[in-house]
């Protein structure tokens, strides 16, 4: 049973992270990618891995492709212009596939020639999701504080360079409206009459 | 579920906690302050630094001492770059607060962004962690990146720090990419553990390696290999232990080899994804730090980002680049430290060739003196490369000798600019003795010590590495760092002829503050008298290594 | 042989579960229109004439949730040129789906009345909730309208930034109660009605419940379907049934809402006269009183769909900005300040709640 699940959410895995790579409409492609994810996050529920799964739905296709969606919807971008070159890339770029290709493919396998490190045990008879948040504010609490640091860098980064003061921007001020004074608005002029002739 | 005993030990960290305390704060107090009391940001990160530079200094460690479930460590070598870290940062802040003001462009976010990067760029130097090393680098780079990006009516500072963003993605990623091999192979994260670790594979990997050797050499002689056996039985442990226990279990030569056979090929296996992931992480440093061929970033983004910026970038994150250098390599892989000493080797001769010889055809200041950082990180990487105590001495020595005057250079620069004009080009230092003498004699002090001529602290700086290097019994790598460093010479001379013997076309009076001309002042000042007295900072260094 | 059986068994429970809830959907449309019809001095829809239990007096109006049904089933579904037909298609799907799934893991009574009494309940209908907008996107971009697209641009701002909120109420609901799971969240606030979590949790309530007015594109927040702005937003091109799955997923969504805040704040099945001493003595009628059961979720979540009614009936329109500023500078700190509150109030072990 587990494994018929396992295989049809690999395939759609397969299928969609492919698709997202092949499909010409940028839009499509981050659906695909959206399909991708949560396939993905099938495979983990079935590791018992729930709040990894769950995270992952949440943060990734909840938030981040939402976004992702909104800008692409919104570029409109052209799909030619981004093909082009393609050909004048690929033998640097498959060759650099091929590089790392190689290199994973002999780490890879001189893996699995080491003694297997102990299997994650799994733990359940305490939930993941507070197996996770006991290490994380214990064990890790110093790397844990220092990525919220760095979120907290991001978030002033993307405010500092979007916010751009509103100089067009027109406002009423109404404290001004109320305490205007005549002279401010009218100025008497004298003038000598003007005679007739 | 139980919780792991924790050694949180939160004291050591005090000046760390303190510093992003006040950055906090500082971020919602410059919110809040009404336009004309602004300067209030400034005041207080320049009060946060020198807080925090007093914290590191009373809490000096005598030792190594862990802390944070031994995620961080604090170690005189760790303090004594924290301090020289803030000192370089404070003079940072002191020369770009006008130029900024100039260009419309001072804003808290900036001095905030700075204190989150002097932040990381602690982190990185008590980093006890591979996990706090790279989240420590990210810190640092993301607040680079923003405070290049700040200028956004520049299209030279977009563009710079969108090239130092991608190219600095692609450093963390290979940085990552060779720290999750090592722990595949090792198995831990923690600096020490995997020292311990790597030490015993590379230990496995000579005694493999002599086995091998021996097994084709002799095929018949039972005796000989069983003898290798007795000999490795001394220093055992791990596979070593398992292949003494084979051998001398076993009389028949034929079984023995058979049977040691998949305990060497595993051994020889785990060696290879260490140096791959050697490789990786070398390349991740090398792209922080600059060092030829990963250095194509730092010419763009010194000269696109605004100079104030550029000055920061210069300065600090060298030192904490280093850190991660010694953290790495010489806390981490210590075993692996004859691979990696040639790859430095490489890199450094790379660094200083292209560097100086580039550096010659530039006529856009900044854009030399990018180069002129290339050069000195090939000789920053001379003193490590030896292995000793001796050596890395010299290098941290080097690095802050650099840092002094890379930030006298820039803050030149930033002086001699103003308002809608940009000092960057060689010509704009024509008649600088004319124009005001004193400056040029800062300036001179300055490109005197860059090219290591005596009695400047920089030729101490040169000479100290050097020395180092024919300790270490690499005769033939000094000759050629000296070669490079007298081609190098040449463009520094430059710019003392362009100040000393050519007419000013640009006869604006320079102005300064009072403060900034101080800072300038006694940083170049600082320079001389260091260079007469070079043996205070040594002694410096070489009490944070331990070397008495 | 097993495996089959349990899966019969599960569709079976689903079945249960989302034909009632339809039917709900389809009558909570009638009540909206016969509630705001008398907000409003008005009798609602009267026409549709049909009797609720078969010989009893016929109920005017009450038919008219079927005639509309009917009436939008014999529709033409007319798909614009230059639309992205697949996506055109699912989109309504890809909205009712999610409000459907997060039914999956809400109890109903006491004693595993629930399909799925997994761990990490809350995190799963946060997943399913924050899934829901890709539909409203999908739709937008794939009618290939400006109206539709502008729409879709609001509310996916919109839905994103009240998740937020919506989130943390929810970290304050697991802080409280120490567990994702939705029975032992209703478990930890057995007692009387005071100890429920809607007297210390407060202001997360008031914000969970307006940003699940937010989330559902309600009003006052309904500047996605603001008909005098941009006709009916990113359901505009749409017809027929697949409006009509539109229409049913944001009723289905409102219940949700409404479920979860009875659930997580109002102590859901629990009875509120639970613990308290009766003057009526012991009989049939007393018993059912304080017993915990699920008439009393029912009575809850009426309460809350009420509400819903209420406030589409009261205010006006929120302007965009506004909404923004409402979510992001108001709810988020309110909450992130409620949070720390929270956990002073659980480290001090404050009865009744935290002792």
């Amino acid at each position: 049973m587990i494994k018929i699940t396992f295989y049809l959410f690999a395939l759609i895995l397969i299928f969609a992270a492919s698709r997202v790579i092949t499909v010409k409409n940028p839009v499509h492609a981050a659906l695909f990618l959206v399909l991708a994810f949560f396939s993905s996050a099938a495979i983990w529920l079935l590791l018992q891995a729930e709040f990894l799964a769950i995270a992952l739905i949440l943060v990734y296709v909840g938030a981040v492709m939402v976004l992702f969606l909104f800008v692409l919807m919104m570029l409109d971008i052209n799909v030619n212009s981004l093909r082009e070159g393609f050909v004048r890339h690929f033998p640097i770029a498959a060759f650099v596939g091929a590089v790392i290709l190689l290199e994973i493919i002999l780490v890879i396998g001189a893996w699995h020639k080491l003694p297997t490190p102990e299997a994650a045990t799994a733990l359940a008879a305490v939930p993941n999701t507070q197996a996770l948040g006991m290490v994380l504010y214990t064990e890790y609490v110093y790397p844990f504080e220092i990525a919220a640091a760095i979120l907290l860098v991001a978030m002033i980064a993307a405010i500092a360079l979007t916010m751009r003061p509103h100089t067009r921007a027109k406002y009423q001020k109404p404290e001004e409206q109320v305490s205007v004074r005549r002279e401010d608005r009218i100025k008497i002029v004298k003038m000598p009459s003007e005679t007739k002739d | 579920m139980e919780i792991a005993t924790l050694n949180l030990n939160m004291l050591g960290l005090l000046p760390e906690i303190v510093l992003l305390t006040m950055a906090c704060l500082i971020l919602v107090i410059d919110a809040y302050l009404p336009k004309h009391q602004r300067y209030l940001t400034y005041q207080l990160t320049q009060g946060t630094l020198i807080g925090t530079a007093l914290l590191i200094f009373a809490s000096f460690p005598e030792q190594r001492v862990l802390a944070m479930n031994d995620m961080f460590i604090s170690d005189p070598m760790g303090a004594v770059l924290k301090l020289f870290i803030v000192l370089m940062v404070f003079f940072a802040f002191i020369y770009s607060r006008e130029y900024l003001r100039d260009r419309n462009i001072l804003k808290g976010e900036y001095f905030v962004l700075g204190l989150f990067a002097v932040l990381g760029m602690m982190i990185m130097v008590s980093a006890h962690s591979l996990l706090t090393v790279y989240l420590g680098l990210e810190l640092l780079s993301l607040s680079l990146y923003t405070m290049i990006a700040m200028h956004h009516k520049s299209q030279t500072a977009s563009e710079a720090a969108m090239k130092y963003f991608v190219l600095g993605a692609i450093a963390s990623g290979m940085l990552l990419y060779g720290m999750s091999m090592l722990y595949g192979v090792t198995g831990t994260l923690d600096l020490t553990r995997l020292a311990q670790t790597i030490n015993q594979i590379a230990n496995d990997h000579t005694v493999s390696v002599a086995i091998l050797e021996k097994i084709s050499e002799i095929k018949n002689d039972n005796i000989a290999v069983i003898a290798i056996g007795q000999q490795i039985t001394e220093n055992a442990g791990g596979a070593t232990a398992a292949i003494a226990q084979i051998l001398s279990e076993n009389t028949d030569n034929t079984a023995a080899i058979a049977a040691i056979k998949p305990i060497i090929d595993q051994t020889m296996q785990s060696y290879t994804i260490l140096l791959f992931g050697l490789v990786f992480v070398i390349i991740g440093v090398a792209f922080k730090l600059g060092a030829v061929p990963f250095h194509v970033w730092i010419p763009d983004v010194y000269q696109g980002a605004p100079t104030a910026v550029t000055l920061f970038i210069a300065s600090a994150p060298k030192i904490a680049a280093f850190a991660m250098l010694m953290r790495l390599l010489v806390d981490g892989l210590q075993g692996l430290q004859v691979d990696w000493q040639n790859i430095l080797i490489l890199l450094s001769i790379l660094s200083m060739a292209t560097g100086n010889i580039i550096a010659i055809a530039q006529t856009n200041i900044k854009r030399m003196l990018a180069y002129s950082t290339i050069a000195h990180v090939g000789y920053l990487m001379l003193g490590v490369l030896t292995g000793t105590q001796e050596g890395y001495a010299a290098s941290m020595f080097y690095v802050v000798v650099y840092a002094l005057m890379t930030l006298g250079a820039f803050g030149m620069i930033i002086l001699l600019s103003r308002a809608g004009f940009e000092a960057d080009q060689l010509d704009d230092f024509k008649g600088l003795n004319e124009r005001n003498s004193w400056y040029a004699a800062l300036m001179l002090i300055v490109m005197l010590s860059m090219a290591g001529m005596p009695p400047m602290i920089g030729f101490w700086a040169k000479w100290s590495v050097l020395a180092q290097v024919i300790d270490a019994g690499f005769i033939w790598l000094a000759i050629v760092a000296v070669m490079f460093a007298i081609i190098g010479a040449f463009y520094y001379l430059r710019i003392i002829k362009l100040m000393y013997f050519e007419k000013a076309e640009d006869k604006t009076p320079i102005e300064a503050n009072i403060d900034m001309r101080i800072a300038l002042s006694a940083n170049a000042l600082i320079i001389l008298l260091l260079g007469i007295m070079p043996q205070t900072l040594m002694v410096v260094c070489l009490g944070a290594l331990g070397v008495s | 042989m097993e495996t089959l059986l349990y899966l019969i068994i599960t569709l079976i429970k689903i079945v249960l579960i989302v034909v009632p809830l339809l039917l709900c959907v389809a009558y909570l449309t009638y009540a909206e229109r016969k509630i705001i019809g008398y907000m409003q001095v008005r009798i609602g829809p009267n026409r549709v004439n049909f009797s609720a239990i078969p010989g009893l007096r016929k109920i005017p109006g009450f038919g008219q949730p079927i005639a509309d049904a009917l009436k939008l089933m014999f529709k033409e579904i007319i798909i614009p040129t230059n639309s992205d037909r697949f996506l055109f298609v699912i989109a309504p799907m890809l909205v009712m789906a999610p409000a459907l799934a997060a039914w999956a893991v809400i109890p109903f009574s006491e004693g595993g009345w629930v399909l799925a009494d997994i761990n990490a309940g809350l995190l799963y209908i946060l997943a399913m909730t924050s899934m829901g907008v890709y539909g409203i996107l999908i739709a937008g971009w794939a009618s290939n309208s400006k109206y539709a697209f502008l729409s879709t641009m609001r509310s996916a701002a919109q839905i994103i930034s009240y998740e937020i909120a919506m989130g943390f109420a929810l970290v304050g609901v697991l802080m409280a109660a120490g567990s994702l799971n939705l029975s032992d969240i209703v478990a930890a606030q057995k007692g009387s009605f005071l100890h429920w979590y809607w007297l210390p949790l407060l202001p997360l309530l008031f914000i969970y419940f307006i940003s699940g007015l937010a989330e559902t594109n309600r009003a006052p927040f309904d500047l996605a379907e603001g008909e005098s702005e941009i006709v009916a937003g990113f359901h505009v091109e749409y017809s027929g049934m697949l409006f009509a799955v539109f229409f049913m997923a944001e009723y289905a969504n409102m219940i949700l809402i409404s479920t979860l805040s009875a659930v997580m704040f109002l102590g859901g099945w629990l009875s509120p006269f639970e613990g308290i001493e009766l003057l009526l003595g012991e009989n049939w009628f007393t018993a059912l009183l304080i017993r915990a059961s699920f008439l009393w979720l029912a009575i809850k979540i009426s309460l809350f769909l009420f509400l819903f009614l209420w406030i589409r009936a009261t205010f006006p329109r929120y302007r965009y900005d506004q909404v923004m500023r409402l979510g992001w500078k108001v709810f988020i700190p309110i909450t992130l300040v409620w949070i720390v509150v929270l956990g002073v109030a659980i480290l001090a072990k404050i009865p009744p709640w935290f002792a």
